[in-house]
């Protein structure tokens, strides 16, 4: 249905694409795997000729007879929206805020001049029933920012899909969203694919996505393709050496020696944490949320414990409040038995983001020593940056650097090196890890067991992410709506789970089938 | 959204009543007797004495303040020391030139910003766009007055199209008010215009980089219908700011244009006011100049609330 | 690095006036205060470069001086913007949602409210015209415009990573808004700070064209033009030279916070790093 020849992408001379050559046939879901910077999607938007400025293409994109590479931008507005649909990443920011849902999808229609106004109302209605927001629970009148994530993703898959485009491109459409509304998602992408008889291209980073949903799949790397086939076929061969260490890092488990002791190092008792919300009335009193409650557990020393949850679950506030910047409505937290404060040099902490984590203006020298805070800097600083850096496999010579001559995986990094500055003997990493692609994330994970080996450290991992909780804790807790639903060993969790919560998470969270796996 | 709207109005009154005292403070409180004040060294004990009674300065502090207060929300805004007469009735008066300038000036404005704000949105990085930021540039850097000066020499000097002056007054007919209000109109929304134009060209540019126009185009929005149909309603948003902002500016150079162009209107009054010491004036005008911003303002925060979905439930 | 165009031509123009400015403090080319009715009104020549005014007074000399009064008045003014208001818009963004924040902003819709010709005629009203008046006419109006872009700016910083580290690491929100919030506002408030002078600017020629900046003898362009309104139909070209002096002082102004933004806008450095 349609055919890319030797699609060839620079972007103000500089070269991204390079002779990318597949073809999508009618009903099928035809998968695009890579990591950030390999191109996937600047291959989707050329095909939509919606380019940024300074964009040159060459080659041919032959859609049905036409070449789309070299329609005008008239005949291109025909064909996006009616012939071609696509879905971004972004749901939050992907919908225009000041117009109501419905209007927004009867717009592909009135655009189109495909049906009136009233007639295409209707028209998104049905829409919006079919990607499961029927107008009788989701009224059309309603805004973006009513609904939630995956909400807005459904609105706009309606938009997307209200003509019936025989083509749907989907560019990692639900990389922003939590496991289990990602299945969702994935589910009604599918179930459209077979009733409507479309084909989808599924753009994203995560193998176990297209495993579970491309009949076949192209993998990218550095704007070229490496490898295609039937999805069975590439996973079982791996026949590309980029293939095969993302597949390896896709599931990577670190060599660990965890040496837990009996010793209580980080203890929660009956925390509470309520946050208020706006007043509904002008003198009524403010309602309260509750964003932890009741959270009881105790992290041993050398432990290394997991916190999985979904966004929304109090994973991130629990965390500031384990580092003691908010305060508690009821409960303590204790570390060796005392409670935790701010500054304490024996606790220390790792974000996610890699690009926020650090004042740009500051050298790296400086940024790894601010927590010598409280402590004062000692006399052989210098010497313990170094030291720290070279824990994190940069050099000393590092120090001297500002943090944007980084990557992101040398930015996390520097924020671990950070962390040990102090000689910790605890640190929490808030989703260290999940900025990362597999590759760079598989790199830090051996770096985290590793020091762990070394120091004797404990680690409290906060994720949404199973694969993590599986290749570093020891033993995880399972968060949901500020409570702890379920806690136990690692193993025993993810494989016999006992809350249906729990189970619902193990259940959604894509995997490679493991007959695909032999080889690994 | 009446909840915002409330307590926007419980606010602004807020403000209002701060101003007032300030206003009242400046005024009355720290030249110590306005009475002697208004009458200069030279006048008499018995003059001031009289003054202070004519202009109920006996009470206290709190209790004439009350006074006043409560004399303005009955429209008794006091007798002009200078004049005779009501101030209500000298405001009222002057209001009739002063309220239809702002408003020729803000139309004109925003009618010569809008279509060249977008424009230059539209032709983003092209000679059209660099055109009107170098015309607009200029335009910012022209103070009004000076422009209006420009205005008089060319187009009533040398061009006898319009007067360089005076107001012939609305009983003169629509169209010869209109003519006596077109150039200070016009010097005052050219800056004004510019500056608006600017903020649109921003406004809608980074608009434009949302994720929601690519979702927009992808269902076959032309480049033209996703500006028209969904970056300008969002753009809109902060230019109203700006909107709200500029009636303070136009309102302060409507008082200096006035001068420029010999108008009869309030700017003209409170200067009259200064140089003759009519404390009773210059108080009440600045109270109504402060009242007219904080009025505008909350409107433009009601108009902010209806083009923003997201603010009539928040907050 | 290569500078903006408009930085350079920007900077070319502020600089000419700040040069001249600065010369008149050690010279002029004729003496400001001294009238002379006998070279009333002249053309421009070799002895009055740019021609006399109705009292004889040389006009080069005093738009030498008026660059002074213009510009000193807007620099103080925006001093007094930035002074008061950063502070504030750091205290404000520190402490966000709490009683403070909503005086120090609640404040600043107050001031709003009051445009700086309303200050200025308050004030003159009461303690009669001058140009510490129009400073501090301006400079008040400066300090909400300082405060809430200092706190629109600290407020999407404070949540950033790098600033929960900071707080992880034991340091107090004062210190936090010194050693990371300051410094990377340092550029937003600079542009603005090129902005609130220009209008600084305008703002004083409009004060001393209404007879409530500064006073004579003092020059000021405000007041010169204000002078030659009164000539205007028999010395049409009388208000020219102040005028270009203010246009061309508030372009260059405006250029070079152009300039400044393309050069310091972080969004724009991401793209180029």
């Amino acid at each position: 249905m349609i055919e890319v020849t030797d699609l060839t992408l620079g972007i103000h001379g500089t070269p991204i694409l390079r002779d990318v050559s597949f073809d999508i046939r009618p009903g099928e879901v035809f998968g695009v795997v890579g990591e950030s910077g390999s191109g996937k999607s600047l291959t989707a938007l050329s095909l939509m000729q919606l380019l940024p400025e300074g964009a040159q293409t060459s080659g041919r994109a032959i859609f049905d007879d036409i070449d789309l590479l070299t329609q005008s931008e008239r005949r291109m507005c025909a064909l996006r929206g009616a012939e071609i649909g696509m879905i971004f990443q972004e749901p939050m920011t992907a919908l225009n805020p000041v117009q109501t849902i419905g209007d927004q999808v009867a717009e592909t229609l009135l655009v189109h001049g495909k049906a009136g106004r009233a007639e295409a109302t209707q028209i998104a209605a049905e829409r919006l029933a079919r990607v499961g927001l029927p107008p009788e629970k989701v009224p059309l009148s309603r805004y973006p920012h009513e609904l939630s994530g995956g909400q807005r993703q459904r609105v706009a898959i309606a938009m997307a899909i209200a003509l019936r485009p025989r083509l749907l491109i989907a560019d990692e459409p639900t990389t922003a969203l939590d496991v289990t509304t990602q299945a969702q998602i994935l589910a009604l992408l599918k179930g459209l694919v077979t009733d409507e008889g479309m084909s989808l291209m599924l753009i994203t980073h995560d193998l176990a996505v297209v495993a579970g949903m491309a009949d076949r799949i192209v993998v990218m790397q550095a704007g070229q393709i490496v490898e295609s086939g039937p999805t069975a076929r590439v996973f079982q061969a791996l026949s590309h050496p980029y293939t095969r260490q993302l597949f390896a890092a896709s599931d990577h488990q670190p060599q660990r020696q965890p040496h837990v002791t009996d010793d209580p190092h980080l203890q929660m008792q009956g925390a509470v944490r309520d946050y208020h919300l706006p007043r509904r009335s002008l003198f009524g009193k403010a309602p309260t949320f509750r964003a932890v409650n009741d959270v009881t557990f105790t992290l041993r020393r050398g432990e290394s414990l997991g916190l999985v949850g979904e966004s929304g679950s109090g994973k991130s506030t629990l965390a500031r409040a384990v580092l003691g910047l908010e305060p508690l409505q009821a409960g303590r937290i204790l570390l060796d038995g005392a409670p935790v404060r701010a500054g304490d040099p024996r606790m220390q902490v790792v974000f996610q983001d890699p690009y926020g984590s650090f004042n740009p203006r500051h050298r790296v020298a400086r940024l790894v020593a601010e927590p010598f805070h409280t402590m004062g800097h000692p006399h052989d600083a210098d010497a313990r940056i170094a030291e720290a850096l070279t824990d994190v496999g940069l050099t000393p010579s590092d120090a001297d650097k500002y943090i944007h001559e980084f990557s992101g995986g040398q930015r996390q990094r520097i924020a671990i090196a950070r962390a040990l500055i102090t000689r910790p003997e605890l640190i929490v990493l808030d989703e260290a890890v999940s900025a990362l692609d597999v590759s760079v994330r598989a790199n830090v994970l051996d770096l985290l067991a590793d020091l762990q080996a070394r120091y004797g450290l404990s680690y409290l991992f906060i994720t949404h992410d199973l694969q993590v909780v599986r290749a570093i804790t020891d033993r995880v807790l399972v968060m949901q709506a500020g409570r702890i639903v379920e806690e136990g060993p690692t193993e025993r969790v993810l494989s016999a789970p006992e809350h249906p919560y729990t189970r619902d998470l193990i259940a959604a969270a894509p995997a490679i089938p493991a007959e695909w796996r032999n080889h690994a | 959204m009446l909840r915002y709207a409330t307590l926007r109005f419980l606010s602004l009154t807020l403000s209002l009543i701060v101003a007032s005292v300030v206003i009242f403070a400046v005024i009355e409180v720290i030249p110590g007797d306005p009475a002697a004040f208004m009458l200069g060294m030279n006048a008499s004990p018995d003059t001031v004495a009289a003054l202070r009674a004519d202009l109920g300065l006996e009470g206290s502090v709190p209790a004439r303040y009350l006074a006043w207060v409560g004399g303005m929300l009955t429209g008794d805004f006091g007798t002009s020391y200078t004049y005779r007469v009501p101030v209500a009735d000298l405001v009222a008066e002057r209001l009739k030139v002063s309220l239809p300038l702002a408003a020729y000036a803000l139309a004109l404005s925003t009618l010569i910003a809008m279509p060249v704000g977008i424009l230059a949105a539209a032709r983003r990085g092209r000679a059209t766009d660099y055109g009107i930021m170098g015309a607009t540039q200029l335009g910012i850097a022209v103070p009004n007055f000076w422009f209006a000066m420009l205005l008089v020499l060319v187009f009533a000097i040398n061009l006898p199209w319009f007067s360089a002056g005076g107001f012939p007054g609305w009983e003169a007919g629509l169209w010869p008010g209109l003519k006596a209000l077109t150039l200070p109109a016009i010097a005052l929304a050219l800056p004004q215009a510019s500056i608006l134009a600017r903020v649109l060209r921003s406004a809608l540019i980074e608009t434009l980089e949302q994720d929601y126009i690519r979702t927009a185009r992808a269902k076959g929005l032309s480049r033209g219908q996703a500006l028209r149909g969904h970056a300008l309603r969002n753009a809109l948003i902060p230019v109203l700011t700006i909107l709200g902002l500029q009636f303070s500016f136009l309102l302060a150079g409507a008082i200096i244009i006035e001068n420029v162009f010999f108008l009869p209107g309030l700017g003209r009054l409170i200067f009259q006011g200064i140089t003759q010491r009519d404390l009773v004036v210059v108080e009440s005008v600045t109270m109504l100049l402060v009242f007219a911003v904080i009025a505008v303002t909350f409107l433009v925060d009601l108009a902010y609330a209806a083009a923003d979905p997201r603010l009539r439930r928040r907050r | 690095m290569r500078l903006p165009v408009q930085l350079i031509l920007g900077g070319v123009l502020a600089g000419l006036f700040l040069a001249l400015a600065l010369i008149s403090l050690v010279w002029t080319p004729h003496d400001v205060v001294a009238l002379s009715i006998a070279d009333r009104l002249q053309a421009p020549s070799a002895r009055f470069l740019l021609g006399t005014d109705h009292l004889g007074r040389d006009i080069l000399s005093m738009i030498m001086v008026g660059a002074r009064t213009s510009l000193a008045v807007a620099l103080v003014a925006v001093g007094i913007g930035i002074v008061v208001g950063v502070p504030l818009g750091l205290l404000a963004a520190a402490t966000r949602g709490s009683l403070l924040d909503e005086v120090v902003m609640r404040g600043n819709d107050l001031v709003f409210a009051f445009p700086s010709l309303v200050i200025a005629i308050l004030i003159t009203a009461v303690f009669g015209p001058s140009a510490v008046n129009a400073i501090i006419a301006i400079g008040i109006f400066n300090i909400p415009v300082f405060a809430r872009v200092t706190r629109g700016a600290a407020l999407s910083l404070w949540t950033l990573d790098y600033i929960l580290a900071a707080r992880v690491a034991g340091k107090g929100r004062a210190r936090i808004s010194v050693e990371h919030i300051l410094p990377n506002i340092l550029n937003l408030l600079i542009v603005q700070g090129t902005i609130q002078f220009s209008l600084g600017i305008l703002a004083e020629a409009a004060l001393s064209y209404v007879g409530l900046g500064a006073q004579p003898p003092t020059p000021s362009w405000g007041r010169m033009l204000a002078e030659a309104q009164t000539m205007i139909y028999t010395n049409p070209w009388l208000p020219v030279l102040p005028g270009l002096a203010i246009v061309l002082t508030v372009l260059g102004l405006n250029l070079m916070g152009d300039g400044l933004r393309d050069l310091l806008d972080p969004r724009l450095r991401r793209v180029r790093a």
